[in-house]
C-alpha cells in the first residue's frame, strides 16, 4: 500500500479498519543470497538500499529483539554533517543529502526536520577552531555559518551568555542539520525493504556463525534453526564485539553506556539542536513539547541499558549551566542505550579477514545521523566487494596503518571519544 | 550500578572521585613485536560480563587501582592496587 493523502482519506472513510500492516512477519528461508544481523537503522537501511539500489533482494535482517527496540528508538534524533576531517565530512554530508529526500524515496514521513545544529563556543581558542571547522566544510560543499554573540542573543536569548566560566562568544550554524523521529525511520526502512521482498524476521537470535574447512562464512546459527548464506553482513553496534568474536575478530572497540532524557512538554522555547561547547551536552526539542538531551557517556565499560546517576546529575549540571530556566523543568523519562566506541572515534564499514563476512561497527554515539549513509555504503560494498568513495577510509585496518580518523584529536582512548 | 567503590586504601567511595582508564591489560615489553603493540594499544577483547578495567582514585589516594566487576549487572567484585598485580605479571 503506497502511503498518501488520498490514502489517508480512503482509510478514514472505512473507519481506519483497513490498515494492512507496514512489513510482514515471515518464517526463515534455509538459505539468502545475504543475512544482515541486526535489525536497527543501519541493519535495516543496508538490507533497504541493497534491494532498491543494488538489485539484492533475497535479502534476511535479523533482529534478537523487535523493530526499533535498540539504539535506533534510544538515540536523541539529532542528524547533521559539521564534520572537520576528510574522512568524515564527504560521508556525513551524503547522509545528511539522504536525510533531504528520505521521506519522498520510502514513501514514509519520517518527520525529517532541518531547524539548524548550533555548536556554541565559550573561548577564543574554541571559536578558532570552530572556524577552521566551518570553513572545512564549507571547502567540501557543506553550509556552514559562524554567527557572533549579538546574533545568538536575537536567534537564542534563553541562553546563559555571561556564565562567569563558561561565557557564549560564538556559535556555528549549519543550518541543514536538525532531527528526525527516529521510530519512524526504523519502520520506513523496515517497509521499504519488505516491500522489495527482504525477509524482517524478528526476535531471531544469532548463537553462532558457521564457516566452512576453508574458513568461509557459510551462515548462521539461531534460535530459529540454521540460516545460510552467501555473505553475512554485521550491524549490530553496541554489540559488534560479541558477534565478530563468534567469528574470531577482535575489534578495536570497547562497549559503553550513553543515556538520554526527556523532560515534561512544554511550550515551544528551543527552536534549534543547540550543542553546548564547554560541557558535551545537547538539546532539542521534539514536536510534542519534551526537550530531548544528552551529554557524555559513563566512562566505565558497561552493556547494561541504564546509566549512572553521577552521569545523570552532570547533565543536569551541564544543562542548567546553559539554559538557566532548565531548572524549572521536570525530566519525565531517562534511558540508555550502549555504544560501540572506537578507538579514533570514527566508524568502520569495510570487509573483514573473513572471507564472506562484512562489519559494519563502532559508531560510538554518532550512529543515527550516519544511518541512511551507512546502509547505503554497507549495501554498496556487500553488492560490490568494494568501498563506496565516500566511506572509503572508514577501515577496519586503519589503527594498523596509522590511518586513523580522530576528529577530537584524543587518542585510542575510547572512553573520551 | 558501580556508584560505590571500596577502595582499599580510602575505603568505600562515589564512583565520581574516580578516573576511568579502561581495560587493564598488561603493557607488552618495549621490544614486543608491532603486532603485539598494535593489539595492546587498539585491540578489545570487549567482553560482555565479567571485566576489570584500570580506576585512578584522583581525588583520593591517586593510586590506580583494578576494579573487577560485572559490565551488565554492575556488581563489583573486588579492588585492588593495580602495582603488585603488574608486578606479579613482570
Amino acid at each position: 500500500m503506497r502511503y498518501s493523502a488520498y490514502s489517508i482519506i480512503k482509510q478514514a472513510l472505512s473507519g481506519n479498519r483497513l490498515w494492512t500492516p507496514a512489513w510482514r512477519e515471515p518464517e526463515p528461508k534455509p538459505h539468502y543470497d545475504v543475512i544482515i544481523v541486526g535489525g536497527g537503522g543501519h541493519g535495516l537501511s543496508t538490507a533497504y538500499y541493497l534491494a532498491k539500489e543494488f538489485g539484492i533482494t533475497n535479502i534476511a535482517v535479523l533482529e534478537k529483539g523487535y523493530i526499533g527496540s535498540g539504539n535506533v528508538g534510544r538515540n536523541t534524533t539529532i542528524i547533521r554533517s559539521n564534520y572537520l576531517l576528510e574522512g568524515n565530512i564527504p560521508f556525513y554530508e551524503f547522509s545528511l543529502k539522504l536525510w533531504e529526500g528520505l521521506e519522498q524515496d520510502f514513501n514514509y514521513n519520517a518527520m525529517v526536520s532541518q531547524r539548524g545544529v548550533m555548536m556554541l563556543a565559550h573561548s577564543d581558542g574554541q571559536r578558532d577552531a570552530y572556524a577552521r571547522r566551518g570553513n572545512a566544510m564549507r571547502m567540501h560543499g557543506v553550509d556552514a555559518e559562524m554567527l557572533d554573540r549579538k546574533q545568538l542573543q536575537a536567534l537564542m536569548p534563553y541562553l546563559n551568555y555571561d556564565h562567569a566560566r563558561f561565557p557564549i562568544l560564538a556559535g556555528l550554524l549549519q543550518k541543514r542539520g536538525g532531527t528526525v523521529r527516529h521510530d519512524a525511520v526504523a519502520w520506513g526502512y523496515a517497509r521499504g525493504a519488505d516491500m522489495r521482498g527482504v525477509d524482517i524476521i524478528q526476535h531471531c537470535e544469532v548463537s553462532a556463525i558457521r564457516r566452512d574447512e576453508q574458513g568461509r562464512v557459510t551462515g548462521v546459527e539461531t534460535n530459529k534453526g540454521f540460516i545460510g548464506c552467501n555473505k553475512l553482513a554485521l550491524a549490530t553496534a553496541g554489540h559488534s564485539s560479541e558477534t565478530a568474536r563468534m567469528a574470531g575478530l577482535e575489534l578495536p572497540i570497547e562497549t559503553h553506556v550513553l543515556q538520554a532524557f526527556v523532560s515534561e512538554g512544554i511550550k515551544p522555547v528551543v527552536d534549534h539542536v543547540i550543542v553546548y561547547g564547554a560541557g558535551h551536552f545537547y538539546i532539542s526539542q521534539s514536536d510534542k513539547g519534551g526537550l530531548v538531551f544528552g551529554a557524555d557517556i559513563d566512562y566505565y565499560s558497561s552493556y547494561a541499558q541504564r546509566g549512572n546517576l553521577a552521569t545523570v546529575e552532570h547533565t543536569m549540571e551541564e544543562g542548567v549551566s546553559l539554559i538557566p530556566g532548565l531548572s524549572r523543568g521536570k525530566v519525565l523519562r531517562a534511558w540508555g542505550g550502549v555504544m560501540d566506541m572506537s578507538m579514533d572515534g570514527s566508524p568502520i564499514i569495510d570487509r573483514t579477514p573473513i572471507d564472506n563476512l562484512y562489519l559494519n561497527a563502532g559508531w560510538c554515539y554518532g550512529g543515527f545521523k550516519a544511518t541512511p549513509a551507512s546502509g547505503f555504503c554497507f549495501a554498496h560494498l556487500i553488492a560490490k566487494n568494494e568501498s563506496h568513495h565516500v566511506s572509503r577510509f572508514l577501515r577496519l585496518d586503519r589503527f594498523e596503518r596509522g590511518h586513523m580518523i580522530d576528529e577530537a584529536g584524543k587518542g585510542p582512548q575510547p572512553n573520551i571519544h | 550500578m558501580a556508584s560505590l567503590i571500596t577502595c582499599p586504601h580510602c575505603g568505600t567511595r562515589p564512583k565520581e572521585e574516580f578516573s576511568i582508564r579502561g581495560t587493564a591489560l598488561t603493557r607488552p615489553h618495549p621490544a614486543a613485536s608491532e603486532e603485539d603493540w598494535h593489539r595492546y594499544v587498539y585491540l578489545r577483547d570487549n567482553p560482555k560480563g565479567r571485566y576489570q578495567e584500570y580506576w585512578h582514585h584522583a581525588a583520593g589516594c591517586r593510586r590506580w587501582l583494578v576494579v573487577d566487576r560485572d559490565n551488565v549487572t554492575h556488581d563489583v567484585f573486588s579492588v585492588t592496587d593495580a602495582a603488585p598485580a603488574r608486578g606479579a605479571s613482570e
